[in-house]
């Protein structure tokens, strides 16, 4: 329905007399105003009447093939501002103040096109490669010559909104401008510089990937409460664009060729991934000491410990002990936490990981974990809750493990199921080039069809509902019989007075590594699942299936606290498997 | 039977399995042997098998995995192997299962390590870690799988819907087999699944068969299995021709053997045809004047089969149906010397594989246009050697026996003896009978080096085997005869001493204990432990 064209049709209507034509997908004219349909069509006005339809046909067909591939011209770093853009929004969306993408987040990508040469600099890379080519045309439409055009766009307070929502603006800044892939087959991209981005060598180039290692350090900065792994996390929901985040590009920001390399993606990110990623950004933004983690912050274990504590369902006094942990181990304090790029080599902390391998430790301290004291306090713990029903109940190790381990089950089930059952592809394929083209949509209309064909086999039964999203998995205040809750629950009966403090009852401790790995290997240590007492295995797997990352991280941030805790044991060089330790209150 | 259908659309499973080394005969001949048995057991008597229309369903239950333990694992099972093609030189004789052409010439070279399979997919993405989509369809594939095997349509149905994107896969490889696969799993879902009908059916066929155009043949052929499982004559024919008529460039003729196989399909169906005519003519007068007319009708059925069968049995191949029925309509029609030729080079070319079936029929086809005595022998000397158990060894030790020569004498024991070698066939009095019988007539004869030889690689385990207590006590109560017959080759190989001949002599029965004094003074004379050296 093209207003435009449909202007040149004067005539009044039979059913209302309006004059106010607009252009049917048949290129017939319809009345606006009253919606009625009239015989006469735009073919027949414009050129010699032809009454063969076919024809008309015909001639609408070749019209509408050239029109899809025109689209605007854009560059790739538009692609990702895009992206960001998106991300950004559905960060807000979630909860997260707008400063994050009016301000941090709008920074560190302008930082980030300035220091990779792209843009906000003297001698932008685009330039060089793209004055040939430019040449012919009127170098005063060129959108990148004059460079300020793309900073308009930003110079508003609100500059990333740009991306989103600039297609009036978008139009006016690169109206007309012919592309030069239509003189030839040189390009072979939607992008202006699809196929140069991908050739081009040099130090981090945008990838999809990256645009998380952005929201990171934004939602970092502004210390939000959202840690790493939920950041990943939400991803993997869906609720931040990150897979075929291209399908939301406007209409006319077409994709193919060589875009298609640089925007489609087919993993999940990982943990370790992409927190290499941040700290690469980091230090290449080269981005001075970030605001402080204090005790009140988000980020400090402290807080962190009480929200997994709260998440794997055991009882809130144990804060107490991580508290006491974190102090000795000394990882509470901001010169630990805060992130500083610059000054400290590219280390940072992952907050999420140590404040779980806190809780490892001090279930650690308190069970011993070997396989034969928890399950003794267990039965402790057991016979006090029966003999004393209306008291506070005590913790029971083994019934928090049969919780646990039920809850567990099911959570990994679905969530493998879901794995297996996502969707990958997007509704709008990507192809390489313009042969290709058909043989992916046809590809695309069969697996379509095919799906349509079995989910008129499922079961019409809605699936359960989304849940709104949350920094937790678990729900233990709701009110379930299956599902204790053992927030309320007391340690008395893994602790005993002496003198004037309070010991635990378990006197003894072992380590979870004996030895560090001091060669080249970049890991600090490993493990070997067999070697580990199986109770320690289950909280391992749990914890770490919680953050999604791998047990063999969660083990080596345990150690490394162990590494701190024990620090004299360590150099001494006493290696006794079981040293003691005992935690005063 | 089924086996035996399989065996023409999906040829036996035996002919993939590695022969080690030298043991490559004897192994190849066991596994036909027992492939054999079970088809004997299943199907009865074989060639007295089939009403026309009891093929053609048979045909379709080829189809239908539901007869098997789990239902669905072969479909299954070809799904997985056919996970990666990227190795198929490796694992050809198991994907190619829908294409006996080819599997036939592969036969010899099969080689099948279930450990090499993972070892070649990871050399295959070069190191490179496997991307989450590949893992996301590798995860649904074994969901699907999960719920097929526990009939569990529903779920299956709707990982499926999941699955529909492998055939968006970025590798080729992967793209390739994914048809396939996807074939087998759907159309097996469809097939169970509750809200699935035939509109359903057909439409993923029809489908299915426009995705990869490797595929529309094979998918054609199923199809028509489908249609003729739910009775759906006519439409199956019609769809017989649409898939003969196929032609896809190149492609089409490299799929020779394929529109062959289809040909005969549509071959077996004017089989069909002409069969129900038969019947029609068996019940009307003969100068019925309708009697001219359905005799026509015959001849020219015959005629269009013929076109159809001729094509696909000059491939090397195992063509068991259309063959048998091929025979049935020349020799109706009097062309015996067409359908003798016919026989005689199914059995004989040496580019066919092993099939004891194709000398079964040249057999019984030898017997019925009363072929010398010679003739015969010779055939089963074949078939002995295929199938030493054999139905038709008994037969055979019989024709041995009539003859004069001296040599076919001997050949006659050794036939019996083989026979017994087989747990099947124990229990078998006949058997027994004859080899008693034979043992009499030998050691009379004076050819104690004839038995010697025999029992000289059977004396260490035939006596646990055939003649210990438990089988006295057991065969005893069950059946007198047997033992009877048992107990006197018993005594003739193990002396009188034996367990065996020991407890059925001492048995007191009244009706057999004239025979028991007969025996016991045979064995006296001629047990070869007495006569040995």
């Amino acid at each position: 329905m093209d207003l435009e064209e449909a202007k040149e049709f004067r005539e009044r209507c039979i059913k209302c007399a309006a004059v106010s034509w607009g252009l049917t997908d048949e290129g017939k004219y319809y009345c606006i105003s009253c919606h009625n349909v009239t015989e006469r069509s735009k073919e027949v006005l414009s050129t010699e009447p032809i009454p063969n339809t076919k024809i008309k046909a015909i001639n609408r067909g070749l019209r509408k093939k050239k029109k899809p591939e025109k689209g605007w011209d854009w560059y790739v770093c538009e692609g990702f501002q895009h992206i960001l853009c998106q991300q950004a929004e559905a960060l807000k969306t979630l909860g997260i103040g707008p400063e994050l993408k009016n301000q941090v987040l709008h920074i560190f990508w302008k930082r980030y096109l300035q220091k990779s040469k792209q843009a906000y600099c003297e001698n932008p890379v685009y330039t060089r490669g793209r004055k040939a080519l430019e040449s012919g045309d009127n170098p005063g439409h060129s959108a990148w010559d004059s460079e300020p055009e793309l900073l308009s766009g930003f110079s508003g307070p609100s500059a990333l909104e740009s991306g989103a929502e600039s297609q009036p603006d978008g139009h006016t800044r690169k109206p007309v401008r012919s592309r030069p892939s239509q003189s030839g087959m040189y390009f072979c991209s939607g992008s202006l510089d699809g196929t140069e981005y991908s050739l081009r060598k040099g130090i981090m180039k945008m990838a999809v990937p990256r645009t998380l290692a952005f929201c990171y350090l934004s939602l970092l900065w502004q210390r939000e409460t959202v840690t790493f792994s939920d950041l990943l996390r939400f991803v993997e929901e869906g609720r931040i664009p990150y897979i075929n985040a291209f399908e939301h590009f406007p209409e006319d920001m077409k994709l193919y060729g060589r875009d298609k390399g640089i925007f489609t993606i087919e993993s999940w990110p990982t943990y370790e991934d992409i927190y290499k990623k941040v700290i690469e950004l980091a230090v290449f933004l080269d981005l001075p000491r970030f605001p402080d983690i204090t005790e009140d912050s988000y980020f400090h274990p402290n807080i962190l410990c009480m929200k997994y504590l709260m998440e794997v369902n055991l009882p809130d006094e144990m804060n107490d002990f991580t508290c006491q942990v974190v102090k000795m181990a000394g990882i509470g304090e901001v010169g630990f936490l805060t992130f500083d790029p610059i000054g400290k080599k590219g280390q940072t902390v992952k907050y999420d990981v140590q404040a779980m391998a806190v809780i490892v430790i001090v279930l650690k301290l308190l069970f011993l974990l070997d396989d034969s004291v928890e399950w003794t306090l267990s039965t402790v713990a057991e016979r006090y809750n029966e003999e004393n029903k209306e008291d506070k109940p005590w913790f029971d190790f083994r019934k928090w493990y049969q919780v646990m381990k039920k809850s567990f089950d099911e959570k990994k089930q679905q969530w493998e199921e879901a794995r297996a059952k996502y969707v990958w592809k997007s509704e709008k394929p990507l192809f390489y080039s313009s042969i290709d083209k058909s043989v992916v949509y046809k590809r695309r209309e069969m697996v379509v069809n095919l799906q349509k064909q079995f989910s008129a086999l499922v079961d019409s039964a809605p699936t359960v509902a989304k849940k709104s999203p949350s920094s937790f998995q678990f729900n233990w205040t709701e009110e379930d019989t299956d599902r204790t809750c053992f927030h309320g629950h007391s340690l008395q009966g893994i602790l005993q007075k002496k003198g004037q403090s309070v010991i635990t009852k378990n006197l003894l401790y072992w380590l979870s590594t004996q030895k560090f790995c001091k060669s080249y290997c970049k890991h600090v240590t490993t493990y070997e699942e067999s070697n580990f007492s199986l109770s320690y295995q289950f909280i391992l797997k749990l914890f770490s299936f919680l953050l999604r990352i791998k047990t063999y991280s969660l083990h080596e941030e345990v150690s490394l606290i162990e590494k701190r805790l024990f620090k004299k044991r360590y150099s001494e060089g006493k290696k006794k498997s079981s040293g003691s330790k005992k935690v005063k209150k | 039977m089924r086996a035996l259908t399989k065996h023409s659309l999906t040829s036996g499973v035996c002919h993939a399995v590695p022969y080690p080394g030298d043991g490559v005969r004897w192994y190849r001949q066991l596994l036909v042997g027992r492939e054999e048995r079970e088809r004997q057991r299943e199907g009865g008597e074989e060639l007295e098998a089939s009403t026309p229309i009891g093929a053609l369903t048979r045909q379709a239950q080829g189809f239908e995995p539901a007869t098997s333990a789990f239902p669905g694992r072969h479909f299954i099972h070809c799904a997985t192997t056919g996970m990666s093609d990227s190795s198929e030189e490796f694992i050809k004789p198991e994907t190619e299962d829908d294409d006996p052409g080819e599997r036939s010439v592969l036969s010899g070279s099969g080689m099948c390590f279930p450990w090499l399979q993972k070892h070649i997919d990871s050399v295959v993405t070069k190191g490179k870690e496997e991307k989450d989509f590949a893992q996301t369809t590798n995860a649904c594939l074994g969901f699907i799988q999960e719920a097929l095997l526990k009939h569990q349509w529903q779920q299956a149905a709707e990982y499926m819907h999941s699955y529909f994107q492998i055939l968006e896969d970025s590798d080729n490889n992967k793209k390739q087999v994914a048809p396939k696969i996807i074939w087998k799993l759907g159309s097996e879902i469809l097939y169970y699944h509750p809200k699935s009908n035939m509109e359903t059916f057909n439409t993923f066929a029809d489908r299915m068969k426009n995705i990869g155009v490797m595929n529309y043949l094979k998918i054609s052929l199923q199809h028509v299995f489908y249609l003729l499982h739910h009775g759906m004559l006519d439409e199956a024919s019609r769809n017989l021709s649409q898939a003969e008529t196929w032609r896809y460039g190149d492609k089409s003729s490299s799929q020779k053997v394929l529109i062959n196989l289809i040909k005969a399909y549509k071959g077996l169906f004017q089989y069909y045809c002409w069969s129900a005519n038969k019947m029609e003519l068996s019940k009307l007068d003969e100068d019925d004047y309708a009697c001219s007319t359905a005799s026509r009708d015959m001849l020219s059925h015959s005629e269009k089969a013929s076109i159809n069968f001729d094509a696909l049995i000059k491939v090397p191949g195992l063509w068991d149906p259309f063959v048998k029925s091929y025979v049935e309509m020349l020799e109706f029609h009097g062309a015996q010397d067409k359908a003798r030729k016919i026989l005689t080079n199914y059995a004989y070319d040496e580019n066919f594989p092993l099939n004891p079936n194709a000398h079964v029929y040249l057999y019984n086809f030898l017997k019925r246009v009363k072929a010398p005595r010679e003739k015969l022998i010779s055939v089963l000397k074949i078939l002995y050697q295929i199938v030493p158990s054999h139905k038709l060894m008994l037969e055979f030790h019989r024709l041995l026996q009539k003859s004069e020569k001296e040599e076919h004498h001997k050949l006659g024991l050794e036939v019996l003896f083989a026979v017994l070698d087989f747990a099947g066939c124990t229990k078998n009095t006949t058997a027994w009978q004859y080899l008693a019988k034979c043992l009499r007539q030998t050691l009379m004869g004076s050819h104690f080096a004839w038995v010697q030889e025999e029992w000289s690689s059977r004396k260490n385990w035939w006596p646990h085997f055939h003649f210990s207590y438990y089988w006295a006590t057991n065969d005893w109560k069950e059946d007198k005869a047997l033992a009877y017959e048992k107990a006197f080759v018993a005594g003739i190989l193990l002396g009188k001493g034996c367990k065996y001949f020991r407890y059925i002599s001492k048995q007191d029965h009244q009706a057999l204990r004239k025979k028991v004094k007969r025996i016991k003074k045979f064995v006296q004379k001629y047990s070869i432990v007495t006569l040995g050296p």
